[in-house]
């Protein structure tokens, strides 16, 4: 599958270089280099990479949704980035690690994190989804690019335990402007760290466009740190999987980390509490719309003789049978206990917050008489407002 | 019994906790080849190897951020920030990441995390050498703080914090780096006084004297030289500044009746302000005179030849002692 006989870094030099193995029209385009590292992906895989993108777009669609009728209190769209997910994260071996920020979603399902571990953060009822080493991925990052320096460190201990396992770090155009992915690069190329940097260049970091972070190709980067960087067409699946491989494949031959630039577009907003009409315009939104990453697939499956239409169905009656368990997972969350507030803070006993823990439960415990309806835990924060009046 | 410098005494700690636990290492600027810039580190790269030992580039939230990664992979990082003044890079990585996964993964990911900084002036060196960071730690939720004082905590505190599960910011006085002390080398830890809990240095009757780090020295004194005076001071070292062990504090205050504080970082939001009132409000019917609190001036560090004019030292601590006994002092006659 990985042709691991081939010195990869030559590649990689070509960060003006655009790799694109499927045109917007559905094109296959030859690629002497690139195109040995997906040479399995026959026309049922890449059946299977189009169900992967069709289903989290649903996914992705069902949550803004879920927010928009006020089941969640904030959801982040990936709307557009599909392909950069997908084929990126179905690159990884299940002992890599990944260190995401807020909006892989696409990058958590292959990961196999279930929808109401999804939904958790995003409704307000948990500080993470689901426990990093079941899924082998990170507690999703806030704040930006911080998570580059923890997939660093993570490739540095793997490397020295003497494991090929990599990790890699999803961030985005504007995180490239912070001193932690600078910082990461640095430390990565010193100690040769097996850690991909894979860059969603989306265009838009909330507001500010690509050209407030950089006067140059992202990928162009790389190389002032000494580390290998290509350009990828991110809604393209197959160059984002073919990127990907060669990447790892050099993080797992001790070759140090790699810099992925996957040129893609947010087209939705940067979370549903953000209005994009501000400050970009229709037409370009309409111009990404025609490099669509699902739409090239089909196309290019169309051409290879596949039954399209009964795949398009297949797949949506799937999509909308993962979009369904997605809401119905909301009604397995839990609101949390009050008390549960004061969990987890140490992973020891600690003298400072259990006291407070102590105050705060006798204070609760003044409106335990009060009439109850509800679980504890909106019971109890309906009782302080009441208390507060 | 062994004597050692401070400083030895912490080389020796980490030697130990480097052959106790492989997952333990060492990370930081010139730790390595040099020993650190105060030889804390001396000759442990030559004996553990380059991959335990290990000399960073000069990037502090790439030292605390690789070390957040290294955790999650199960290691046990021991990071030198190389002076106190230095820390603020690396402060969104501390405070957003370092104190804040093992709740943000609901207790699935542990972040045991020593950060050395060594603290304090008092050594005549240039600006953001010689600060005391230390309350901006104390007030994050999820870090641990703790300042050594002598050799002998200094070698057992060390390795209670590398063992510990939760990160810890472990503030070493660098103006005592020098000073020798008696350290056993051979007590186990499971026998030593946990680092979350006070030590009373000299015991008194009339004031209660709390300080921690380099500053606990320069108490020892004030307490002597208060006893010609006939008073009688009960000198507390803090150890831990988060959680603090506010039982020792509180049995020693309902006895004296009287709380001086004092440390070289600024009053305002410092650790003696925490102290002050959660003593005020936990002994409130005990206090004879309101705390009083003796710290560096609210002041960006001065230069080497004004810091004397800066650092608490034993008359402004002796003039809050006469302060908090109602005797004539410095502030007699001004109204609070």
């Amino acid at each position: 599958m990985t042709p691991s006989d081939r010195d990869a870094t030559g590649l990689l030099t070509r960060p003006d270089h655009f790799v694109q193995l499927v045109t917007p029209a559905g094109e296959r385009r030859a690629d002497a280099e690139f195109d040995p590292w997906v040479a399995d992906v026959d026309t049922a895989a890449l059946g299977r990479l189009y169900r992967d993108m069709a289903i989290v777009r649903r996914i992705d669609t069902e949550a803004t949704a879920l927010q928009r009728q006020g089941e969640l209190g904030l959801w982040p769209p990936l709307m557009g980035q599909e392909a950069a997910q997908i084929g990126s994260a179905r690159g990884l071996r299940d002992d890599d690690f990944v260190f995401s920020s807020y909006r892989e979603h696409a990058v958590a399902w292959c990961r196999g994190v279930s929808a109401a571990d999804l939904l958790r953060v995003w409704r307000g009822s948990a500080a993470s989804g689901w426990n990093p080493y079941d899924h082998n991925m990170a507690v999703p990052q806030i704040i930006i690019g911080a998570q580059t320096l923890h997939a660093t460190g993570y490739a540095m201990g793997a490397a020295w335990e003497g494991s090929d396992a990599a990790a890699i770090a999803y961030f985005g155009d504007g995180a490239t402007s912070e001193g932690d992915v600078n910082e990461a690069l640095v430390f990565a190329a010193s100690f040769d760290a097996p850690v991909v940097f894979f860059c969603q260049n989306n265009q838009w970091a909330i507001s500010e466009p690509v050209g407030l972070q950089s006067k140059q190709h992202l990928a162009r980067r790389a190389d002032g740190f000494g580390m290998p960087g290509v350009r990828v067409d991110g809604n393209d699946v197959l160059a984002v999987l073919a990127a990907t491989r060669i990447a790892l494949d050099r993080a797992r031959r001790g070759e140090g980390p790699t810099f992925i630039e996957a040129v893609t577009y947010r087209m939705g907003p940067h979370t549903t509490a953000d209005d994009p009409k501000r400050y970009r315009t229709d037409e370009e939104l309409a111009e990404w719309r025609e490099r669509d990453p699902l739409a090239r697939v089909l196309a290019l499956l169309e051409a290879s003789g596949v039954d399209v239409a009964g795949l398009e169905r297949d797949v949506a009656a799937e999509a909308d049978r993962a979009a369904a368990e997605l809401r119905a997972a909301l009604t397995t969350i839990a609101d949390p206990e009050a008390l549960t507030v004061f969990d987890h803070v140490y992973a020891e006993p600690n003298s400072h917050v259990e006291r407070q823990r102590d105050h705060y439960t006798r204070y609760l415990e003044m409106f335990a008489d009060a009439p109850t309806e509800q679980s504890t835990g909106a019971a109890a924060s309906e009782t302080i407002e009441g208390g507060a009046r | 019994m062994t004597t050692l410098t401070l400083a030895k005494a912490l080389n020796a700690g980490l030697r130990r906790a480097l052959a106790d636990d492989d997952k333990v290492v060492l990370m930081g600027e010139d730790i390595g080849t040099l020993g650190g810039v105060f030889r804390v580190t001396d000759g442990l790269k030559a004996e553990f190897g380059a991959k335990r030992v290990v000399d960073t580039p000069l990037s502090e939230a790439g030292i605390v951020g690789t070390a957040v990664g290294l955790a999650y992979r199960g290691f046990r990082p021991v990071l030198e920030i190389q002076f106190d003044g230095f820390i603020y890079p690396a402060f969104d990585q501390i405070v957003a990441q370092v104190a804040k996964l093992h709740y943000r993964s609901r207790g699935n990911v542990r972040m045991p995390i020593t950060i050395r900084v060594p603290f304090g002036g008092g050594i005549g060196a240039a600006e953001h050498h010689s600060e005391s960071p230390e309350a901006y730690f104390a007030h994050t939720a999820g870090l641990r703080v703790v300042a050594c004082s002598n050799p002998a905590d200094a070698y057992v505190m060390l390795r209670q914090a590398i063992a510990s599960d939760d990160p810890v910011l472990f503030f070493e006085p660098k103006r005592r780096y020098h000073v020798k002390g008696e350290v056993d080398e051979t007590a186990s830890l499971a026998d030593a006084r946990p680092m979350g809990v006070a030590t009373t240095v000299t015991t008194g009757t009339d004031v209660t004297l709390v300080t921690y780090g380099g500053l606990v020295q320069t108490a020892r004194d004030v307490a002597t030289a208060a006893a010609e005076d006939g008073v009688s001071i009960e000198v507390i070292d803090l150890r831990s500044l988060a959680p603090v062990d506010y039982a020792t504090i509180e049995a020693s205050v309902r006895r004296t009746g009287r709380l001086v504080i004092t440390h070289e970082a600024g009053q305002q939001g410092g650790v003696g302000a925490e102290l002050a009132a959660s003593i005020t409000e936990r002994c409130f019917e005990f206090l004879e005179a309101a705390p009083v609190r003796v710290t560096g001036h609210d002041i960006p560090y001065p230069p080497a030849k004004l810091e004397r004019h800066h650092l608490p030292d034993l008359d402004r601590i002796l003039d809050g002692v006469d302060r908090v006994l109602g005797r004539p002092n410095s502030l007699s006659g001004v109204e609070a």
